[in-house]
């Protein structure tokens, strides 16, 4: 990394800057397999082109077998993209769109346990990179909805098939959502902050 | 005159807001000098590993060292807590419908 001259750093255009008055930031969590259409759904609501932040992993830090007894390391880096809504001028709120693997999650720190809940993306076309995040976010207590994207050559099941096919608890909310359109994106997100709200209600945040 | 190298990480978080509270002092490196310039507007740590193509774990290195140093000022983030601030939820979803 090369810092000549800082005036070739790019930052966020001045219609991008926070007002000073900004307080605290919340976060959501969009997470699903590749492809699944994370980044389409945060640049559909974001005030800001999304941007990536990346961080880099060995293998041997990660304690993965598959290349046991072999002495190479390998570097992944890994992305996530995320973007931003300004609440009020005190709050703003931060969505990330995270990979499925769970051994990608604890690279940014705090990255489910901070947030207020998270989107499950789903393609139908690949139910089983699912299971496993929604059993990773009930084991750690992230309260979390699942959101169908739908796409055009994708097999359409009816939601009740779908939650019975993900061993979905009655209680979390199931929608469809086509990432690509603003209004579907927002109405996922409400989705997920009315049920957190009902358990909130309910006393049943622990 | 900065350090923080040996030191223990500061408690941040990737939408921990940072705001500049000093200009770039001459003794600053080329990348606190980049990332002070960037932050005179509050940023989220998320957004200057971004734009300074950065990984997280070195912004969180460079930030340790401006927060010991007093030139930039940390805004910690709300997290999920066990009894969930309703009054934050709305807020949310009240900011979420004017989308
Ligand atoms: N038809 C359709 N295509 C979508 C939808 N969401 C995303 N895509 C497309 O699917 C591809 C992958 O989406 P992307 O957001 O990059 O997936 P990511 O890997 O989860 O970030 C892109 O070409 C998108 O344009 C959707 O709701 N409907
Ligand atoms: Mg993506």
């Amino acid at each position: 990394m090369d810092f000549k001259s800082s005036d070739t750093i790019p930052g966020p255009r001045t219609e991008d800057h926070l007002p000073h008055t900004a307080q605290a930031a919340v976060k959501i969590v969009i997470v699903g397999g590749f492809g699944v259409g994370k980044t389409t759904m945060v640049g559909s609501v974001s005030e800001i082109k999304p941007l990536t932040t990346e961080e880099t992993m060995t293998q041997a830090g990660i304690g993965v077998d598959d290349n046991y007894g072999s002495d190479t390391k390998t570097a992944t880096t890994v992305a996530m993209d995320f973007g931003r809504i300004s609440i009020t001028d005190q709050l703003v709120l931060y969505l990330f769109g995270t990979p499925g693997q769970e051994r990608f999650w604890f690279l940014w720190n705090g990255l489910f346990e901070g947030a207020l809940g998270a989107v499950v993306l789903i393609d139908t076309r690949r139910l089983e990179v699912s299971f496993d995040v929604i059993g990773r976010l009930e084991e750690r207590g992230v309260p979390f909805v699942v959101a169908v994207n739908s796409f055009p050559d994708a097999p359409r099941y009816p939601m009740a098939d779908l939650r019975a096919a993900l061993d979905l608890p009655e209680e979390i909310p199931i929608v469809e959502c086509d990432a690509r359109r603003r209004a579907s994106s927002r109405d996922t997100l409400m989705t997920l902050m009315r049920f957190l709200h009902s358990l909130a209600m309910t006393g049943a945040l622990t | 005159m900065i350090s923080g190298e040996d030191g223990a990480r500061a408690d941040l978080d990737l939408v921990t807001l940072i705001v500049a509270c000093a200009d770039p002092p001459l003794s600053a490196t080329p990348e606190q000098t980049a990332l002070l310039r960037l932050c005179t507007a509050p940023l989220s740590v998320a957004e200057l590993s971004a734009y300074l193509n950065l990984p997280y774990s070195v912004m969180t290195v460079l930030l340790t060292e401006l927060l010991a140093a007093d030139l930039v000022q940390a805004r910690a983030p709300i997290a999920r807590q066990s009894i969930a601030d309703r009054t934050l939820l709305e807020a949310v979803m009240h900011g979420l419908q004017k989308l």
